[in-house]
């Protein structure tokens, strides 16, 4: 379970400053901000563009293109559901249907109660012992009905 | 404790070792042994799989859960004389016994992080032997090894490096792509958590080849403990001096874009952009990174260096079969009764892979396909089982070898479906440069939605094979370029599943 700050200015400019020093800096500023924030927020946009001499577009363009970034902040835990191929051969399609039933939410969704974001990925590197999850970056393999409400019932 | 010996037992610290709960076993061992985290030896139906020093080697026991401790221990766990879960000696497993582990020799054997582990196992040869032959001579040397890019193009490496050490620039790069994407690959996070320095001295060798002076691996998201691993063994490196002014190598971590593992998409994501596909040329060799003159190449090909230049080029050349020389880790997954890394001399055919070595399903189903290379890889039918591993036995049969990831699917398998997933896949992760990967994807999505629904089913499989066709020779790169593979294959081979929908709006 990850504590992430809630929005501060001084604290992004602290973080785009930390890491604009290094070659190809965009991506480094955008994890940083995200590991302190939990998402990259929208505020921090033109504070990146102004560090690195790049247009509002060009960076929206960037945070955009890669899934890993988030606009809002997760829940208290954020579960990473493999939905390849190779998880997909072990029941990954009935396992995902599981745990949307059991919390209740879509892909790309927090719970209501703000509990756990679920998170759709393509391979997790875990493919001999599928389906596999990460959770909270601890990783979960051979998932079973059994196993996943007992995951989810630790976490309520 | 002084003067009582301590048993040491390894215990894997991989993350598929963790995903099944090798934390919790050596949590309950640590009050009674001196647990030493490895990497893994690859064997995941017997992971956790822990290793017991006794005076005569290691005896394996596994899969052992953390409940097991306890009667284990009564039973003589300490002097590895416990019958139950004991394996015996790990290399006469068969599963390790028939392979050739070459690049993955040291995986779940060291401490990854130790130097002294690593020296005490062959580590660092290989760059005294590159140091004493020079660029010129390690070039060559890797020439003659026959070494191919284990990404999946296969383009002989020595010929890059080449290539980027004769052309200008007032900078060079080495980039190792470890964005390993594709589902049913994990080479690349055993090793970056199993055996890091391995890929750092195959970096320092390529540096000394053709002048770079900073290097960079690109490392994706998904891989948390690899990442965290090898960003330890980068300063331990440093502290120790194999890296350092000269040259050094930092680590990157994408940001979950499948796309990135083009090698000219990754350059543009490290210079802080969109992952988008370059046109080629120019070649990354002349201008890559930043554009300097850039190696860029694939993690294991990287790892795998070190060996060849240590035990010389003719070793590893002998090994193989054509033009695919030396070995190849081959990752089984999915539906396999015994998954895991198996590292053999190309030619072995698919069907020893699947069947002898790998057991069959896990469902103990018949097998009905075999999805071989990721995403982008054909589906291969028990038909095509006598294939050898091989670039080009493989692209005969309109596949490829890709990264070297099998993912065994049993008979329920709706191979329509799969055939819509790939051309999901590919609209989720296009880059969106060029139009037959961008907007293919989706009418190939669309497409393979009414086939599945029954209407106009003739015409739309003509249409659907019309669009592979442009993506295939209209796409800037591979995802668009490869993604035909499986669709084709699933409807050359399995056309039954893609008349389900016809059948049922007929009834």
């Amino acid at each position: 379970m990850a504590a992430y700050e809630p929005w501060n200015k001084d604290r992004a400019n602290a973080v785009i400053a930390a890491n604009r020093g290094v070659e190809g800096a965009a991506l480094p500023i955008l994890h940083a901000l995200q590991a302190a924030f939990g998402c990259v927020p929208p505020e921090a946009e033109p504070m990146v563009a102004a560090a690195l001499n790049l247009s509002r577009a060009e960076v929206h363009g960037i945070v955009s293109f890669y899934h890993e970034f988030r606009r809002t902040p997760p829940g208290r835990h954020t579960l990473h559901v493999c939905r390849a191929e190779a998880c997909q051969s072990v029941g990954a399609d009935a396992t995902g249907a599981h745990i949307r039933e059991v919390l209740g939410c879509d892909w790309h969704e927090t719970t209501p109660n703000g509990g756990v974001s679920l998170e759709p990925v393509f391979c997790l590197g875990l493919c001999a012992t599928g389906p596999a999850a990460l959770i909270d970056g601890r990783p979960i393999g051979r998932l079973n009905p059994e196993k996943i409400d007992r995951m989810l019932g630790a976490l309520a | 404790m002084t003067g009582i010996a301590v048993t040491r037992i390894f215990v894997p610290g991989d993350a598929a070792a963790l995903a099944v709960g090798a934390d919790d076993v050596a949590a309950a061992l640590a009050p009674h042994a001196d647990v030493v985290r490895t990497g893994s030896r690859g064997l995941f139906w017997l992971e956790p799989m822990i290793e017991v020093e006794t005076p005569e080697g290691r005896i394996a026991y596994g899969p052992v859960e953390a409940t097991d401790i306890p009667a284990l221990l009564a039973d003589g766990l300490l002097t590895a004389t416990a019958p139950h879960l004991r394996l015996g000696i790990p290399e006469q497993i068969p599963f390790l016994a028939r392979q050739t582990r070459l690049t993955f020799s040291r995986c779940g054997i060291v401490d990854p992080l130790s130097l002294d582990d690593y020296r005490a196992h062959g580590g660092l040869g290989g760059l005294d032997r590159a140091r004493s032959l020079g660029p010129a001579g390690i070039i060559a040397a890797v020439m003659a090894s026959g070494l191919r890019g284990r990404g999946g193009a296969g383009f002989p490496t020595a010929v890059k490096w080449k290539t980027t050490a004769e052309a200008d620039g007032e900078r060079k790069y080495i980039v190792c792509n470890a964005d390993e994407g594709d589902s049913g690959t994990y080479a690349d996070r055993m090793l970056l958590e199993g055996d890091p320095f391995g890929l750092i001295e195959g970096m320092v060798i390529a540096a000394l080849a053709i002048g770079a002076t900073k290097g960079y691996v690109y490392t994706r998201s998904e891989y948390p403990h690899a990442i965290a691993a090898f960003d330890k063994a980068l300063a331990i490196a440093r502290d120790a001096g194999i890296l350092g002014p000269a040259f050094d190598i930092e680590q990157r971590v994408g940001a979950g874009a499948y796309v990135c593992g083009e090698e000219t998409a990754l350059l543009e994501s490290l210079e802080g952009r969109r992952g988008q596909v370059r046109a080629k040329p120019p070649l990354p060799a002349h201008k890559g990174l930043f554009g300097m003159p850039t190696v860029i190449n694939n993690m294991i090909t990287l790892a795998t260096v070190p060996v060849i230049l240590r035990d010389g080029a003719e070793a590893y050349q002998a090994i193989g079969m054509g033009r695919s020389r030396g070995t190849m880790p081959i990752q089984l997954a999915g539906n396999i009764r015994y998954g895991g890394l198996f590292e053999a001399g190309f030619g072995v055919t698919l069907g020893e892979l699947v069947n002898d070595i790998g057991g069959g399903t896990l469902s103990g189903r018949p097998v009905r396909a075999v999805q071989v290379g990721g995403p982008l890889g054909a589906y291969f039918p028990p038909s095509l089982f006598d294939t050898p591993f091989d670039y080009e036995a493989f692209a005969a049969k309109d596949g490829l070898i890709g990264h070297g990831g099998v993912v065994v699917f049993d008979d329920t398998v709706d191979m329509a479906r799969q055939a819509r997933f790939a051309m999901e896949f590919c609209s989720a992760e296009s880059c969106g440069k060029c139009t037959p990967c961008r907007i293919g994807s989706v009418r190939g999505m669309e497409t393979v939605d009414k086939i599945l629904a029954g209407r106009n089913v003739d015409a739309n499989l003509e249409l659907l094979r019309d669009l592979c066709h442009t993506m295939k020779f209209g796409s800037l790169c591979a995802l668009g370029g490869f993604i035909p593979y499986p669709v084709l294959s699933a409807m050359n081979f399995f056309p039954e599943d893609f008349r389900q929908g016809q059948r049922l709006a007929a009834e």
